[in-house]
């Protein structure tokens, strides 16, 4: 079954064993919300199924992974049903996901980012400016001040949580034309503040821990995402407040605001602002601007 | 109840059991012993079931002191343990007594040791296991490895025997030459013939960077095919659009330096695949020091299913050659 390894699907998705207990499938090489609203509704149906024997269903950005145990779920035949859901799918054009518009404060070109980010020039393309600053430049924006008012002016769709515990990877809903493009470090730092908004690639990022990282440092939130302890309000339930699906408006902050709100987060008193959404993937491609000012009232 | 007192941490000793499930979705890996077979045998000498909590202990040990009597065993790396000074074998349970001091020898084979003790280490589980997942802050004592001064319970249960030796032939070997099986597959199609004949012929060298996460290995570069890159993946050859990681996949940053990822996993990311460790050869690994020669070695899935299978027999054979 070796051969399997870049078998595709009469829709174009390439399914690879990998080892004897995951399922690899890429239903797109390249990023769109389209990829991702497939792997989401994919790995939706599979988790209703609730088949036994699965273990963990993980959808990511373009693509998405099943730990299944082959003593339980015969392998071929559970890959098999597993192209099955990719046609129930189809293009997913027409798939309503149920999410949530969630508000994100943000503190842009904070003192502990920056402190961060002048400790580790030796790994960045342009070592005279700060990331921001070079962000800016290269996505062809005039000032920092314009290139904060895109990043915060358009909501953002998370399209993956992962690489460590609760980290949110965004993903700009604009079309492709008007995204932001930033490489990652030349080489990765040993250290991120938590709470870094990043970005990478086409996407956005919240540090969730204190750690190591590639993406660009933009500023930080007050808002705690991850919290292991489960003492904070938003986290009684999970201790993970990011979801796939949640779609997400960075507000720009003063540092008044974010001594006050992180002041707040520390004694416990501070909640997410978030509401429930449908999100229909056919009426946003048609009209994005239209549809995200609708999306973003919700929060009003 | 009796309690052990950490006196000196050694080098990063954690409490690891089964691991999590469900939950990698969020990025919180697996976690759980290295070494799960280890784990299954240390746990069977002192009679509790396969998958319950230990220490798991990395190339340098812990000092521990027993508030009241235990029976304990260690298995897995050659690093033997001490009570009071007095040398004790490895694969064999032992009773300690109240008071007692349990030390460790250097290593001498292997990298990672398991120390059950009977009743198992009593920490809180954190969604559904005692595991620690140190970059989470998750599980085990407060979510770090343990330091000085840190007082780890003891749960009830059966008293455990001493005296039960695990049988030579049941033991893994461990070796500083290695071979580790794969599959084959993810992004392996960015690898050109020669890049993949490689991967596959090198003898690679297990650097230090070897932990709960992932272990480097250093001996060759892996060639890739060319490409335009497609949209939101990077410019590097190497890079794909980020994409979940499965627990034991091997990913090349760069066409150098291979990573398997274990069972601490980074969740996902954006370098290329290009095989994944089977699960029952994740031991190996575990059981790799840094210098050790490893060659990677291709299975087709049919295969890497009658090894499975053989490794459960292989449990099935160690149990009963305990529980007798």
């Amino acid at each position: 079954m070796s051969e399997l390894a870049s078998e595709s699907s009469t829709r174009g998705a390439r399914y690879s064993w990998g080892g004897d207990e995951f399922v690899f499938v890429e239903l797109a090489e390249e990023m769109s919300l389209q990829a991702n609203f497939k792997a989401m509704a994919i790995t939706g149906l599979l988790r209703s199924e609730r088949p036994d024997g699965v273990l963990e269903i993980c959808p990511a950005n373009a693509s998405y992974q099943v730990r299944y145990d082959p003593d339980v779920l015969e392998p071929h035949a559970f890959l098999a049903h597993l192209k099955e859901l990719e046609d129930r799918v189809g293009d997913a054009l027409g798939v309503t996901l149920d999410c949530r518009v969630v508000e994100i404060p943000v503190l842009y070109r904070d003192p502990w980012t920056t402190e961060t980010l002048l400790r580790f020039r030796d790994r960045h393309q342009d070592p005279d400016a700060t990331d921001i600053e070079y962000a800016a430049r290269i996505n062809g924006y005039g000032s920092v001040e314009e290139f904060i008012a895109v990043h915060s002016g358009s909501p953002w769709f998370t399209s993956m949580v992962g690489f460590v515990a609760g980290l949110p990877f965004k993903y700009q809903m604009v079309p492709r034309e008007r995204q932001i493009l930033v490489p990652k470090y030349l080489r990765p730092r040993t250290d991120t503040p938590k709470q870094t908004v990043g970005y990478g690639g086409c996407f956005s990022c919240i540090y969730s821990v204190r750690g190591a990282g590639g993406y660009q440092m933009f500023g930080i939130t007050p808002a705690p995402i991850y919290d292991p302890t489960q003492t904070k309000p938003d986290f009684a339930e999970h201790m993970v407040f990011m979801r796939p699906g949640d779609i997400v408006r960075f507000r720009p902050i003063d540092r008044d605001e974010y001594d006050d709100l992180a002041a707040k987060a520390d004694a416990g008193q501070f909640r997410i602002t978030n509401r429930p959404v449908g999100f229909d993937l056919q009426p946003f491609l048609d009209d994005p601007d239209g549809y995200n000012k609708r999306l973003l009232e919700v929060l009003a | 109840m009796t309690t052990i007192e950490v006196r000196k941490p050694g080098l990063s000793t954690t409490v690891q059991d089964g691991g999590r499930s469900g939950y990698y979705h969020l990025g919180i890996p697996p976690s759980g012993a290295l070494d799960q077979y280890s784990l299954a045998c240390a746990n069977a000498l002192v009679g509790n079931p396969g998958d319950a909590a230990v220490l798991e202990i990395v190339y340098m040990g812990p000092e521990l002191a027993f508030t009241g009597p235990a029976t304990v065993a260690v298995a897995g790396a050659t690093i033997a343990p001490k009570v009071n000074g007095d040398e004790r074998p490895v694969w064999e349970s032992f009773d300690v007594a109240e008071g007692d001091v349990l030390s460790f020898d250097y290593l001498k084979a292997g990298a990672r040791a398991y120390l059950a003790v009977a009743g198992g280490i009593d920490v809180e589980e954190k969604l559904g296991s005692r595991s620690t997942y140190a970059l989470g802050a998750l599980g085990g004592v407060e979510g770090r490895p343990l330091t000085e001064g840190d007082v780890l319970p003891v749960g009830s249960g059966p008293a455990g025997r001493a005296g039960l030796v695990l049988p030579v032939g049941l033991r893994p070997a461990l070796s500083k030459q290695v071979e580790v099986r794969v599959v084959m597959g993810l992004y392996d199609h960015r690898l050109t013939d020669r890049g993949r004949a490689a991967f596959l012929d090198t003898e690679w060298t297990l650097t230090p960077v070897a932990d709960r996460i992932g272990f480097r290995y250093t001996g060759g570069q892996l060639e890739t095919v060319d490409r335009e890159p497609p949209f939101g993946a990077g410019q590097d050859p190497s890079n794909i659009v980020d994409s979940p990681y499965p627990i034991g996949s091997i990913q090349v940053p760069g066409g150098v330096e291979p990573i398997v990822l274990h069972r601490d996993a980074v969740s996902g990311g954006g370098y290329m695949m290009v095989a994944t460790v089977l699960s029952g050869d994740l031991d190996v690994v575990a059981q790799s020091a840094p210098r050790t020669r490893t060659k990677f070695v291709e299975v087709d899935l049919d295969t890497a299913l009658r090894l499975r299978a053989e490794r459960k027999e292989r449990l099935v054979r160690m149990h009963a050659a305990l529980d007798g």
